[in-house]
């Protein structure tokens, strides 16, 4: 170690506290009284472009799409501050998505990857989607490795935590799961520029959660609440699926699906989007059968529409308010 | 006496960024990418031991980062490298090895002969490093290495 310039780094204070990394050469500086056109800059429009995007293919979800639109605004501007000379440290992105069951958390959390890729905030922006036992070992000394790689995996991207309430049971005071939280709250801090973490839930549970974790709750900074679908928008939804697979409904049809969506919804265990999505796989086994019953000569027309005897046959039309499908409510009155 | 193994051994030391930066080109080909650390200079010592496991499956070179630096701490007067594996069918071997982390002074090494039958000579590298126990080489000025 004789001359600085050939030195290996070493670790410790010196390192840490030692000279500033070079700044990544982007546009030219700007001198303090210099202006620029926002609209204009490269980075906003190619933002804006992607943010439509976003816009276009997620329907609903205000809530999310005006964080994403705040997140992204504060990167640009960020950005424009560096090329000023003001300091911009980089904002904590770890977030926490609650909602019912299919308003698309994990769906967005799949593309919050590749945005904040594009954003340049992420270096790769890959998705490494876990669950409680991909983090929590099954022994004494096992668990600690086991989220470390699973973290090491997700660096560079987007680390989601489905159900993430699921690593604390309070009612096992030896469970491993404490000890993941403790080594993912430590890996969060540390390696805040190189991961995001997405925690997703339910919001009742989530809360729970979070209250008998503080430390986790103050180091997500962005908790985002995903909203009901409304009618209208479901309907969206299902033409969007419908047009995906290149199905089509006749009016007859459409008019028959609207009400199936609105007496689902009002139904115990709707679940969205997924139910949906579900209720379309359901029209689809339906029209197939239809048509090999018929048999004769059919065009393509035939096979990509859907008629409201499909939609109509449905069980969903005749349950009782409870939701029992009506054999097993015979079965009931019955017995 | 500056120790040179592996890859870039003749070059000045790599800074963290260049580190990285080969790390990332490990992990963009698709190998293995491993930590390991010893305080054996001897050049013929070619099995090292491991910090953790090879990350089979990382994207970003920081998680690479993260375990060098990790290594480093807990073995700063040990030699570090980074090792690469290409598993691919054919190759199947180390496809790159570096060093990231050195002693702070290399004593260096001696050359000893040995007088063997029919006057032949024998010779082998003596670490003047390996005369302390594993573990205790390389503490702080490397006094008591005589030269």
């Amino acid at each position: 170690m004789s001359e600085p310039g050939f030195a290996m780094p070493r670790p410790g204070p010196a390192a840490a506290n030692g000279a500033p990394e070079p700044e990544p050469a982007g546009p030219e500086p700007l001198a303090p009284d210099d202006t620029v056109e926002l609209s204009e800059e490269h980075q906003a429009q190619r933002l804006s472009q992607m943010l439509d995007e976003f816009d276009r293919e997620f329907i609903g979800l205000a809530p999310v799409k005006a964080r994403v639109r705040e997140i992204a605004a504060l990167l640009l501007v960020d950005r424009l501050r560096q090329r000023y000379g003001l300091t911009s440290s980089r904002p904590s992105l770890h977030m926490c998505f609650t909602g019912s069951p299919g308003t698309g958390k994990t769906t967005v959390a799949t593309h919050m990857g590749a945005l904040l890729h594009e954003l340049g905030y992420l270096r790769k922006g890959q998705l490494v989607s876990v669950t409680r036992d991909d983090l929590v070992g099954q022994y004494v000394g096992h668990t600690a490795p086991k989220t470390k790689e699973v973290l090491k995996r997700a660096m560079g991207g987007v680390l989601l935590i489905d159900e993430a309430y699921y690593l604390y049971r309070p009612e096992n005071e030896r469970d491993y799961g404490q000890e993941a939280i403790e080594i993912l709250l430590q890996f969060m801090e540390a390696n805040r520029e190189d991961l995001v973490v997405i925690l997703a839930g339910y919001a009742d549970r989530m809360d729970v959660f979070f209250r008998s974790n503080p430390g986790m709750a103050s180091r997500v900074a962005h908790h985002i609440d995903f909203p009901d679908f409304t009618l209208d928008e479901l309907m969206q939804i299902a033409d969007l699926m419908l047009d995906r697979e290149q199905y089509r409904l006749s009016p007859a049809a459409e008019t028959a699906f609207r009400e199936y969506v609105d007496l689902r919804m009002h139904q115990p265990r709707f679940a969205n989007a997924r139910s949906i999505r579900n209720a379309i796989d359901r029209m689809r086994l339906r029209q197939a059968r239809r048509l090999v019953a018929a048999g004769g000569r059919i065009g393509r027309e035939d096979l990509m529409s859907i008629s409201d005897a499909d939609v109509r046959a449905s069980r969903v039309f005749n349950a009782d308010p409870e939701g029992r499908p009506p054999d097993r409510r015979a079965a009931a009155g019955t017995g | 006496m500056r120790i040179t193994q592996g890859t870039f051994s003749y070059l000045p030391d790599l800074t963290d960024e260049e580190i990285s930066a080969q790390i990332q080109y490990a992990v963009d080909q698709g190998w293995a990418v491993a930590v390991e650390f010893t305080d054996d200079p001897h050049p013929r010592n070619v099995l090292w031991d491991m910090w953790g496991l090879p990350m089979f499956d990382i994207a970003d070179a920081a998680a690479g980062m993260h375990e060098v630096t990790a290594c480093r701490l807990a073995y700063p007067e040990h030699y570090v490298r980074v090792t690469a594996y290409d598993a691919s069918l054919g190759r199947q071997t180390t496809a790159l090895s570096f060093i990231v982390n050195r002693p702070a002074s290399e004593p260096g090494f001696r050359l000893d002969r040995q007088e063997a039958d029919d006057r032949r000579i024998r010779y082998s590298l003596h670490a003047y490093a390996a005369e302390r126990p594993s573990g205790e080489r390389y503490l702080s000025n490397g006094a008591g290495h005589g030269g």
